[in-house]
């Protein structure tokens, strides 16, 4: 009888132990780099570094884009620590150019490579900006008017470069690509589109 | 192109008698009144040309080992094609991993016809007004075949659940150079990119309504997807490098996909723009 205890007990033990290794979230994140690693066999290895994840994407990946404070206020402080400003000190180019990158949705597709033309922005593609484009997607809010409902002000074309150029300094974990800290737009290109959004001639405001 | 884009919208919107921004759904809703149409003669559906040729296909002694696919074991049995497609992606225990049934179909392809992988899987996806590829009428033929069912995710082994864990994770991981995950796009109801809808997968109710009409036929294409091509596109949207063919993400994603879509109906193919 005692010995069926014993067994009883030993396979309980084994059952939760092997339940624990399925189920304990390391494990699971284990099995997920595994999947990753044997997903894109015949990729190149400079393609292969866009599978690894900074800690930004990590986290925001695991709390599921809604860290708690500690950690929403490590990736602000370390997002904000990344943003270049232009070195005369402007942050508002040619609202014209702007708005094709707002329009081009090109670049950083394995189809696009070798690059023939310069990236865009695609802003379109998530966010309602001139009232005559009526193509435009709602995964963004609209930004219609946004410079003039912002009266023009300084400290608000200055957010607007931040935000574009990484969104996460304001709203950690944000869904909007970090154009600016990953390169894929230029300081001059996120010039062109701050002056796009803040420009008071810009048909965006108009 | 704008311009255009602006004068189709202004012109539905005139027709639709609606305010601007729901000019889309004018589209969406005679995208749907073209499924509705083909319900009402499922024959002229063109999906079906493709479920015809991956019968053929399915049936004819093909390869260097001259067999056919009839013994193909899809997880009901050798040859039984009825009703597999609503219990895929699942463990099988001769290859000891989750199989979707493209990667399945391609195993079969491979033991029981004896062609080489990699010919099989060299042009997986067909172009734009091409015929669907081998691979996707047979899937397309087998998927049809579970038409009216409901899907019934098998997750009775551990590597079945460890796939649908493990899809779970992949849908929000967020990764490459715009920080994209799947949930970027389909974590929300009624969002769209440009004017394309986007379905909520994460929602349950949403996922049934969507999962159960893949392969699909493009109208836009002139041809039939499969889910691994649906995904593979997802992840060169999201600017990262091909996807392999069958590759272990797609198919735990397929099981996550299916897994939400629990219940929901198979209706394959099912049109898309």
């Amino acid at each position: 009888m005692r010995i069926h205890y014993a067994i009883i007990a030993l396979a309980a033990g084994l059952s939760l132990a092997a339940a624990y290794f399925l189920w304990r979230p390391e494990g699971r994140a284990v099995s997920v780099d595994d999947a990753i690693r044997e997903s894109w066999t015949r990729a190149a290895p400079d393609w292969q570094v866009r599978l690894v994840q900074d800690e930004t994407q990590k986290v925001c990946s695991t709390y599921r884009n809604a860290p708690p404070k500690p950690i929403a206020d490590a990736v602000l402080a370390r997002e904000r620590a990344m943003i270049q400003y232009p070195a005369d000190g402007k942050l508002m180019g040619d609202w014209r150019k702007g708005e094709r990158l707002a329009q081009s949705g090109y670049g950083g597709r394995f189809t696009d490579y070798p690059p023939r033309q310069e990236n865009g922005g695609n802003c379109y593609a998530c966010h309602q900006l001139d009232k005559t484009e009526l193509s435009f997607g709602t995964l963004g809010p609209s930004l219609l008017d946004y410079g003039k409902n912002r009266r023009y002000a300084d400290a608000e074309i200055r957010a607007v470069y931040e935000r574009i150029y990484n969104p996460h300094a304001a709203i950690p974990c944000a869904n909007m690509p970090r154009m600016g800290a990953s390169k894929f737009l230029t300081i001059e290109q996120i010039k062109d589109l701050v002056a796009y959004v803040m420009a008071p001639d810009s048909p965006v405001n108009r | 192109m704008r311009r255009a884009l602006g004068t189709v919208a202004v012109a539905l919107t005139l027709i639709g008698s609606t305010p601007l921004p729901a000019q889309d759904d004018a589209t969406e809703r005679e995208v749907e009144r073209y499924r509705q149409m083909l319900k009402g003669d499922p024959w002229s559906n063109p999906g079906l040309l493709d479920a015809d040729r991956g019968e053929a296909l399915w049936k004819e002694r093909r390869g260097p080992k001259n067999a056919s696919l009839e013994q193909c074991d899809l997880g009901k049995g050798p040859g039984k094609v009825e009703g597999a497609f609503a219990e895929l992606p699942r463990y099988f225990r001769d290859a000891d991993r989750v199989m979707d049934l493209e990667t399945r179909l391609v195993w079969c392809l491979e033991r029981l016809q004896g062609f080489a992988r990699a010919d099989i899987i060299k042009r997986p996806y067909s172009k734009a007004n091409q015929a669907g590829s081998e691979l996707e009428a047979l899937a397309t033929y087998v998927a049809n075949k579970s038409n009216g069912l409901k899907f019934a995710p098998q997750l009775e082994h551990p590597k079945a659940r460890e796939a649908l864990a493990v899809g779970e994770a992949l849908f929000f991981r967020r990764q490459g150079p715009m920080d994209f995950s799947c949930s970027t796009c389909h974590a929300e109801s009624g969002k769209r990119i440009r004017l394309q809808g986007l379905p909520f997968l994460g929602k349950p109710e949403a996922a049934r309504k969507v999962i159960g009409e893949w392969p699909a036929y493009r109208v836009s294409q002139g041809t039939v997807m499969t889910m691994q091509h649906r995904i593979a596109d997802c992840y060169w949207q999201m600017r990262l490098p091909l996807i392999d063919y069958g590759s272990p993400v797609t198919v735990a994603l397929t099981m996550f996909l299916v897994n939400q879509a629990k219940g929901g109906d198979i209706s394959a193919p099912q049109i898309k723009r």
